[in-house]
């Protein structure tokens, strides 16, 4: 064989097997595999962010003019508000496999709204706050950590209408045989749930 | 080829893929073209970064600062280091390499996620020249690859805004690169193939890509929260705004360290399927190998802070670092004992691509040594921020994951092409880097001892000539790159065709044509269980007997 034209060839040669249907062995779906992988190091981001907000809070003082202080009330309605979003998802996957697309689809539009109420939520706390982004290092670190997983809550929450939008036409894509998008939506929504229970904790709590 | 995507939709994108050279700058899914990709284009960055290199010790031929202007100097070391760390050996000793041979180790017809395959690569050239542009706009960053604050905040905020966008893009593409690999070493197996019996080169990638995963989110968090210091004037790591600078380092050394296993553990696995095919022997201690990769994942997440000694660490910390690093020399020792004790007795075709690996060998245990050294706080107190770390570093990175590459490139070259290299060319090529790389870096060594500062253009005159000396190693090194580029691009014409398996080696990328077909092989993918059965078969060989020594 010579260098440059097999390379041709060789690449034609597949390229017409391709058209041909020999490689039926479809191996498993590893896609699932692949996102819990990706939340593992997303996961890690936010483990950073943590280690160092407990360092600053264990070696930095609060400089003495700073103001933070934190109001419990609002906060503990939006971890009640993303529990019960983590419910009405799993409720909406349930549904789903027992091919109730209606039920499906009220679900997962509940579930969105919780999500959107989470974020006006924390928008409404952001205004209230008596502290802004670059007053002193725990605002910094506060909005830093909250901006981050507000993000992913919002992510997660447009992710949540499109799957909703995709389930909604009769022969949508969104099926009890091809239920990938709401699996994968709804993990990535109970980390990003569990995510802020240990924020809530470690924010607000200690 | 794709996992799920219904057969309708499934052929179209492959129809429109190009073929010949031209597939080689397109978002082709083929995972051969695309450690191909990574190969080409990590070597045009390590040519970038090694002009770099080259102007940083022409500077340093005199004491005083006249090639350069000290700023561009410190844009020079910064855009060096970068360049050379994440856009050179982690791209190939990763990506390249291990796109292109993992699939065939573990008997797959590509990886598990070939799109995502192709984006992690297609992050890589616009963060690369992005990165080197910034040089050209408004002066690139200035603090170093390690961008501490309160200096990175200070210098002027363009270049390392710029800096620090092109680092998240190649840590993404990172982090892309290892999820794929996790998932195509532990679920793409083929039936019947044992984890036990995997190439080692998968062993390292796995251990490798577990490292990614964990530690490159952490650089990404960090550097977000450094740009909003520098962008949006909060004080993360700003001292004068109530922040903490070693918090910063904390964060980014979480990543940095295992970023030096990230760079040299997949350098240990090419180097572990090298060694065998070319002295005709089992790898030896395959387990404890195995192990040993395993036990240096764990604890290169636990030494981070014994490149902090000098910034106020509290003597609990030191303790624990120095004692946690000084283990880590374990597993690593262990792995050096394992390929002297595979060449030892073999029948050794003393070719490029060993004299590299041997190089790289002798290379590394005095990167090792010197690392152990470090890690005792009482003399890394005396040579932290010195030549002595210069040189220790480089003897790592250079002298370890460097050879192993152009090793790699003489050993996989033939399957790459079906050609093969020459070898005289070759071996001109490893005298010329092994001579200069060991007298630009060995000198550095005594200039860290009598207390040369690193990162500085200007330097007490007593220095000159051992900086000259290591200049003149610097000139051969860069000299030594022409014969290769020769070697490489006549042999891709002119080169005597290899056959499909010129070195008779048993591990499964052989098992196939050079070049191999597009998805790997014609048939079934071949079952290896014994990849290292090197004169097991032939009857009467002495050197059988070492797997079961474990």
């Amino acid at each position: 064989m010579t260098s440059i034209t097999p390379l041709n060839k060789s690449s034609k040669q597949s390229v017409s097997s391709f058209s041909e249907p020999p490689h039926k062995e479809e191996h498993a779906d590893h896609r699932l595999f692949g996102l819990i992988a990706f939340l593992v190091a997303d996961g890690m981001t936010f483990a950073g962010f943590f280690a160092a907000y407990l360092t600053f809070k264990a070696v930095n003082p609060l400089l003495p003019d700073a103001v933070y202080e934190l109001e419990l009330p609002l906060p503990t309605l939006n971890t009640i508000l993303l529990l019960i979003s983590s419910a009405t998802f799993h409720r909406a996957g349930q549904a789903l496999s027992q091919t109730k697309a209606k039920e499906c689809q009220k679900w997962l539009l509940i579930t969105a709204g919780l999500g959107f109420a989470f974020l006006a939520s924390q928008m409404f706390e952001y205004f209230t706050l008596p502290f802004g982004l670059t007053d002193n290092l725990y605002a910094s670190t506060f909005y830093a950590l909250t901006g981050f997983h507000g993000l992913h809550v919002t992510l997660g929450a447009l992710m949540i209408l499109i799957i909703w939008w995709q389930a909604r036409s009769p022969n949508g894509r969104i099926t009890n045989e091809n239920k990938f998008p709401l699996e994968a939506v709804e993990l990535y929504w109970h980390f990003v749930d569990g995510i802020w229970v240990i924020l809530f904790i470690i924010l607000y709590l200690l | 080829m794709t996992i799920s995507i219904p057969p309708s939709t499934k052929n179209k994108p492959e129809r429109l893929q190009p073929t010949g050279w031209l597939r080689y700058f397109s978002f082709s899914l083929d995972h051969k073209v695309i450690g191909i990709q990574y190969l080409v284009c990590g070597f045009i960055f390590y040519l970038i970064g090694g002009a770099l290199a080259s102007a940083i010790r022409i500077e340093l031929t005199s004491p005083v600062s006249d090639f350069m202007a000290r700023d561009v100097y410190n844009q020079v070391l910064t855009l060096h280091g970068t360049i050379m760390i994440f856009l050179w050996i982690v791209p190939v000793v990763n990506g390249a390499f291990g796109n292109y041979l993992i699939p065939f180790y573990v008997g797959a017809r590509d990886m598990a996620f070939p799109r995502l395959n192709a984006v992690a690569f297609w992050l890589i050239p616009p963060a690369g020249l992005m990165l080197i542009s910034s040089y050209f706009i408004n002066g690139a960053a200035q603090s170093g690859w390690t961008a501490y604050p309160p200096l990175s905040i200070s210098t002027p905020a363009a270049g390392q805004i710029i800096w620090i966008i092109s680092v998240l893009l190649l840590g993404g593409s990172s982090i892309f690169g290892g999820i794929n690999f996790i998932a195509t070493i532990l679920k793409l197996r083929r039936p019947g193939l044992q984890l036990m019996q995997l190439p080692m080169y998968c062993w390292a990638m796995l251990g490798t890509s577990i490292l990614v995963v964990l530690s490159t989110p952490v650089l990404a968090g960090t550097l977000i929260l450094l740009s909003f210091d520098i962008v949006a004037h909060t004080g993360f790591f700003n001292p004068t705004l109530g922040g903490n600078v070693i918090v910063y380092q904390h964060l980014f050394w979480f990543y940095s360290h295992p970023a030096v296993y990230i760079m040299v553990l997949p350098a240990f696995g090419l180097v572990s399927e090298i060694l065998p095919v070319h002295s005709r022997k089992p790898l030896f201690g395959y387990t404890t190998m195995v192990y040993s990769i395993m036990a240096i994942v764990v604890l290169g997440l636990m030494v981070w802070a014994h490149h902090m000694f000098t910034s106020g660490t509290p003597p609990w910390m030191r303790l624990f670092f120095t004692i946690a690093t000084a283990f880590i020399a374990v597993p690593t020792g262990i792995k050096f004992f394992n390929w002297v004790a595979t060449l030892w007795g073999g029948r050794i075709s003393l070719n490029t691509a060993i004299l590299f690996s041997c190089g790289f060998i002798i290379n590394f245990v005095l990167g090792g040594i010197t690392g152990v050294a470090l890690a005792q706080v009482p003399f890394d107190v005396h040579v932290h921020d010195t030549y002595f770390v210069v040189a220790h570093f480089h003897y790592i990175v250079y002298g370890g994951s460097v050879f192993v590459i152009f090793s790699s490139i003489y050993h996989w070259y033939p399957k790459f092409t079906g050609r093969l290299l020459d070898e005289k060319i070759g071996r001109l090529h490893f005298a010329i880097t092994f001579i200069g790389f060991n007298l630009c870096f060995a000198p550095q060594h005594w200039l860290g001892l009598n207390g040369m500062p690193r990162r500085v253009a200007e330097y007490d005159p007593q220095f000159t000539f051992v900086n000259q000396l290591s200049s003149v190693g610097a000139l051969l090194m860069a000299l030594s790159t022409l014969p290769f580029l020769w070697n490489i691009f006549y042999s891709a014409f002119k080169g005597p065709i290899s056959g499909d398996n010129p070195w008779q080696a048993l591990t499964p990328e052989w098992l196939t044509s050079s070049p191999p077909p597009v998805e790997n092989w014609i048939g079934e993918a071949p079952l290896v269980t014994k990849p290292y059965g090197y004169g097991q078969n032939a009857g009467g060989e002495p050197q059988s007997t070492s797997e079961g020594e474990t």
